[in-house]
Parts: structure tokens; sequence; C-alpha cells
């Protein structure tokens, strides 16, 4: 059992949610991502997605666009990212981290070479936002054979029989992404949110973690009800945006931002 | 190493999920996919509709003034000393480029799929205002995406779109230019994609894109094919087209692929030399990846962050290419070559000097190489150089260039 099946299965006995953040790898600084990833964990995050920076991140809004700019400043090429992980796996073996990035990255880098790497450094999941299941068929079996569990996005526009698709494709768990638009755009609508999510659910096994316009604890436990996992990520990276210089400052903020979202999730559970 | 293409083989390309050999394919976000697949359909579908087909010819012939005049040019023929020079003249079309058929293609698409709001990118604006024109024409929201250092540099562009009715939308991330252009129409797309039409401006982008603006203008090449036999009375040796994404090159060439004797050479931009790593040629010096939906030779650094570019020409400046254009590299069909940003000046200024043509600068890049190879051809060779814009918005730069304010 990988470590994100481990972990969302747990929580399912335990009739609890997923808290998944998303921060860009590298921002504000490359030395603080892992101190920043402690952070995380001990505000109750229970999975990180880590995102890798690039230079056009197609999908993502001003604030994640910036983020990816601040990162590169620094040099946070995709082998930094996975030496954090690395690093953050000295004292942390329980929580999963998942990578989020674009394809070009991970190919430049050679995805044997890639996959080696993740896998060795203790990385759990991959996320690759422009590589659908039908391009994947080089990296698909790199994956499968270190254990890296490929996580495929599902869109409000995706069909039943993509869904099926993409879920035969998928382990750990799948993410639905809430709206049509990029990172950090528009507010959700619960409701539509909560009927696609429980139609997904008809069509595949795996957990649904549900992210894009999440920004505040009712809407976190709005659309934990629904689903197996909140992904929080753009009003996360804004903090750190906001906090650039003073890191601990930006660890209280964070803290501030996840602790009642955790209780949210948590009171479903009552 | 050439291969022989033989038309069971062109048929076949790209391949059902859009792939030229190892190039192009669909890398794109999840909420896409679904859009990108419906068009492609109707595009499959609409290809052999006659009503379809029928309307788009109509439209080249009245709207775009088509067939473009196959020219020879008489005194650079002198001035180069060997191969003959002929000049197909893309930039006397409607709006004065070789975007417009393409978006004369795209625009009835989006008629024909309903859609009410179009978005495009562009660079040195043609792409735009041509878009801009076909929307004017069928009464569609128009939105354009610019890089804030075209906008600059394309003033005239800007405004002629304006008045056409379209918002342009200057784009501030990255590096201000094509790419981030594009970037953001991506952006556009997936938040409108119920009721938008993206009207992608070359051979790049996402499965079907790259074969559908190759269908539109593969109407040069095929009007080129019989001119030339009916004027030069023969087939061209060489065919030379400059490439920024490609569009204008895989048009010209794409009707010649089969035929061997036809050399075809696709000029990049060579911008400060290639050495000096500012330049726009990926073909030339690039490596594979995987960028704005397609796998294509890009400029990149050693982590795989896409590189910025530099070219005197807006239209030229993009660190990708479209895919059927990496794929004919790599199997030795094409050649791709570099000029420099002062050679393609130089172009510019003899075309203009001695033919009384002003070329676009994405343009002059094509004709700068051409003088260059028909200077090694026999006199009685055929060499066509496809001009594909008209020079009119670069001559603020020109201006700049030569130190005087108009
Ligand atoms: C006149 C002209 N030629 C060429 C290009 C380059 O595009 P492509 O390589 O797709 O033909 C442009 C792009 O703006 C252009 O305006």
């Amino acid at each position: 059992m990988s470590r994100i099946e481990g972990v969302l299965k747990a929580l399912k006995s335990q009739g609890r949610k997923a808290l998944i953040p998303f921060v860009t790898a590298g921002d504000p600084h490359p030395d603080e991502t892992v101190a920043l990833m402690h952070a995380l964990v001990a505000a109750g995050s229970d999975i990180i997605e880590l995102g890798v920076p690039f230079s056009d991140p197609m999908a993502d809004g001003p604030v994640i666009q910036l983020a990816c700019e601040r990162a590169l400043k620094h040099g946070t090429s995709l082998r930094r990212v996975i030496a954090m992980v690395k690093e953050f796996r000295e004292t942390d073996t329980e929580t999963p981290v998942v990578l989020m990035g674009y394809l070009n990255p991970m190919e430049a880098m050679g995805y044997e070479t890639f996959a080696d790497a993740a896998a060795d450094a203790g990385i759990d999941g991959i996320l690759t936002v422009d590589l659908p299941p039908e391009e994947a068929d080089e990296v698909a079996p790199l994956f499968a054979a270190r254990n890296l569990d490929p996580i495929f996005l599902l869109a409000p526009t995706t069909t039943d029989e993509r869904i099926r698709a993409i879920s035969e494709h998928s382990s750990g768990y799948v993410y639905y992404v809430s709206i049509k638009g990029v990172t950090g755009s528009a507010s959700i609508d619960v409701d539509e949110v909560a009927r696609k999510v429980a139609h997904v659910h008809e069509l595949t096994a795996l957990p649904v973690g549900v992210g894009f316009g999440i920004r505040d604890a009712e809407t976190a436990a709005a659309v934990g009800r629904v689903s197996d996992g909140v992904i929080v990520g753009s009003v996360l990276v804004d903090t750190i945006a906001r906090h650039q210089t003073d890191p601990k400052a930006l660890h209280q903020a964070l803290t501030d931002l996840l602790n009642p979202m955790r209780k949210a999730l948590d009171s479903l559970a009552q | 190493m050439s291969v022989k293409l033989t038309e069971d083989m062109l048929k076949a390309l790209p391949d059902s999920r859009g792939h030229f050999g190892a190039f192009g394919g669909r890398f794109v976000s999840e909420t896409l996919m679904d859009s990108l697949m419906t068009l492609e359909r109707e595009y499959l579908r609409l290809k052999e509709d006659p009503e379809f087909q029928a309307t788009f010819d109509k439209d080249l012939a009245d709207y775009v003034g088509r067939p473009s005049p196959l020219y020879f040019a008489e005194r650079l023929t002198r001035e180069a000393g060997g191969a003959q020079i002929w000049l197909k003249r893309e930039d006397l079309n409607h709006t004065g480029a070789h975007k417009v058929n393409n978006t004369i293609g795209q625009a009835l698409l989006a008629s024909f799929l309903g859609k009410k709001r179009v978005i495009a990118e562009t660079g040195a604006g043609q792409h735009g205002v041509a878009t801009a024109t076909v929307c004017a024409r069928l009464g569609l929201e128009c939105h354009v995406f610019m890089g804030s250092e075209d906008v600059k540099r394309q003033s005239l562009n800007v405004y002629r779109m304006k008045l056409l009715g379209a918002t342009v939308h200057s784009v501030e991330s990255g590096t201000k230019t094509l790419k981030d252009a594009m970037n953001d129409a991506m952006r556009d797309w997936v938040a409108n994609v119920d009721d938008t039409f993206y009207i992608i401006g070359t051979v790049a982008g996402p499965h079907p894109y790259p074969l559908l603006v190759r269908d539109f203008q593969s109407v040069i090449g095929r009007e080129l094919r019989e001119q030339s036999v009916a004027q030069a009375g023969r087939l061209p040796d060489a065919l030379v087209a400059c490439v920024g994404g490609g569009s204008n090159a895989i048009g010209m060439f794409y009707p010649f692929l089969g035929d061997e004797s036809v050399q075809l050479y696709g000029v990049e931009a060579g911008g400060l030399g290639i050495d000096s790593g500012q330049h726009a040629a990926p073909l030339c010096a690039g490596r594979p990846g995987v960028l704005h939906g397609n796998r294509t030779y890009l400029m990149e650094d050693e982590n795989g962050q896409i590189a910025g570019t530099h070219s005197v020409s807006a239209g030229l400046d993009y660190p990708g290419v479209g895919p059927e254009h990496a794929w004919l590299k790599d199997i030795g069909r094409a050649n791709y070559v570099s000029v420099t940003d002062e050679e393609a000046l130089d172009g510019f200024r003899k075309l203009t000097r001695i033919e009384g043509i002003m070329p676009a600068l994405e343009s002059a890049h094509a004709v700068a190489y051409g003088l260059k190879l028909a200077a090694t051809m026999d006199k009685d060779q055929v060499l066509v150089i496809n001009v594909s814009g008209r020079g009119d918005k670069d001559i603020h730069t020109i201006a700049q260039l030569d130190g005087i304010e108009i």
C-alpha cells in the first residue's frame, strides 16, 4: 500500500477528510521550503502538494505565476525540489508528498532519471498538469515500477467516459478541479461541486480530492462534506507572498489559515 | 538522411492523437480536453463538407483576394546572380499577411460550432489584426492577447485591432512577448471554454491546431504549384520561408512534401547570432520538449525552463515551433537555417530598393536567406521566396534603428 493510500484509508476509517495544502517549492526561497513543509504538517495537513516552479504555468493564475517567478529567480530546479523532499523525509516519514507541476522540467531531466530520483527522495505521487493519460504511455510504467502514484485531474468538462478512463490510469486519489478556470480565480458554486463530485464517486472507487477556489474554513467544510479531501493552494501562496521576508510571521499566518480548516473538516466527523 | 514521403504516409500524419512522429500531441490541462476533442471531430467532419469548403474558398477569393500572385523578381535575380528568384506575394492579401488565410478558416469553424466569443494571441500583431478583421465581418466578440513588449513595438497594429472593435489585452507576465500572450490566451480559454473559440495563429498548440492551421494555410503551396508550372514552366527547385511558429512555411511546403526534387528551407530568427544565445531559432539550436500543448523543439535551459528569445521581428520571437517542422527536420525532409537581425534588415532594404516591395521583418528573413541561396544555384533553377507579409507595421522599428523619429 502506498503512503498516500495508507493515509487516506486511515482517515476514511475515522470518518475524517484530508487537508491537502499546495505550496510552490522554492517560494519565497529554496532554503525555507523544508521548514515550511514541516509547519504545514504541524498545522494539521495530511498530504502536501509541492509545486515545481515552471516558467510558463499555463493552468495557473497570477498568484501562482508570481510564486513560480520568485522560486525560479532563486534557481529552484526540479532536482533541487527533489532534494528538498529528501531533506523533509529525514524527519517526516509519514506525510505523503505529491509533486505537482508541468511536464517539460521532467522531460528535460529525463523521465527515468526523474522517476529514480523521486522514488529515492521519498516522493509519493506525481501530478503533471499538462499530461493527460493519453500522452502518459512513456512515464506511466516508470512511475508504476517505483510505486509513484500518478494523480490526474478531472474537470467540470470531463465526460463520464473520460472520468472512467482517467481513473483507470490513476492511483492514490483523483483531483477534481472545482471550476472552469485557472488556479486562484472565481469562487466556487458549492452545490454544483457537490453534485459533480457525487457523480465522480459513482464512477470511480478512488478517493476524490477537490481543489481550486477553496479559500476558507467554511468552503473547506462544505467541500469536505462531499469529498475525501480538500486541496488549498492560492490562498496559501498568497499568504506566502505577503510574508516573504519574515519566516516566523509566515508560519504563524499559515497556521492561522489551516487550523480553522482542520477544525471545520474534523467537525464533519462528529 | 532523407526519406521519400509517399502520399499515404503524408495522409496518415498527424496520427489520431495528433502526433507527427515523436512530436505534436495534446499536452493540456484536463479542462480543455473535451473542447479539443470536439474541435477535432467537428473539423474532420467539416473538412469533408462541400458547403464548408465552398464557403472557405469563396471567402479566400472575394474577401482575401486570392490567389496571391507569383511574381518574377527580375532585378533581384540579377542582384543575386544565380537562380531565378520568384516571390509568392502573401503580402498582398487583405490585412497584409498570410495570417488571414487561417483566421478565415477558423472563424468559419467558430461559426459552424456556434461560438460567439473569439480569443487569439499575437506577436507582431498580424494574426491579431487578421482575427479582429474576421470577427468584425462575422459579428463575433474578439479578445486579443499580446505581450506588453510587442504592444510597444507594434503600436500600429494595436490601433488597427482597436479600430476593428477588438479588445487588446496587454500581457505583463514572463518575457512579455508571444509565448506569454499564448499562456494568457490559454488561461482565458480554460475559464471561458463553453462559449469561446480560440483562434491560434500558427501551426503550434495542441492537436488539432497544427493540423487545421496547416490545412488552411496550404492554399499557399497549392496555388504555387499551379503558378510555377504555368509561369516558370516547372516545379520550383527551392522554397524559402521564414519560421516563427511555422504557419506560412508549412502552408508553402506541405503540397510539395512528396516532391523530392523540391528543396525546402525554413529560416529561423538568428537574432544577434546563434552563438550569442540571443535568438529565436529552436530548430537550429534547441532541443525537444513540451510547451503550449505539443512536443516540439524548444529553447530552454538545462532544467527545462523556457528560455527568453530575441528577434528584431516580433512575429518570429517565439521559443517553440510547430511540431510538423520538428518532424520534417528529424526525417531530413526540410532544412532549417537562420539569419541574423542585421541580415534580415539588409534583406528588407534590398527588396524595398530593388523591387519596390517592402516586406515584413519576418518575411525579410526569408528574403535574406533566399538571396544567399540563389547565388549558389544555377541560372536555370527556380527559387521561390514566400513574402509572408508586408512591412508597413515595421516602419517604426526600422526608423528607430536608423535613428529617425517619425
Ligand atoms: C508577416 C509574418 N510572417 C511570418 C510570421 C511568423 O509566423 P509563422 O511562422 O506562423 O508563419 C508572422 C507572425 O506574426 C508574420 O506576421
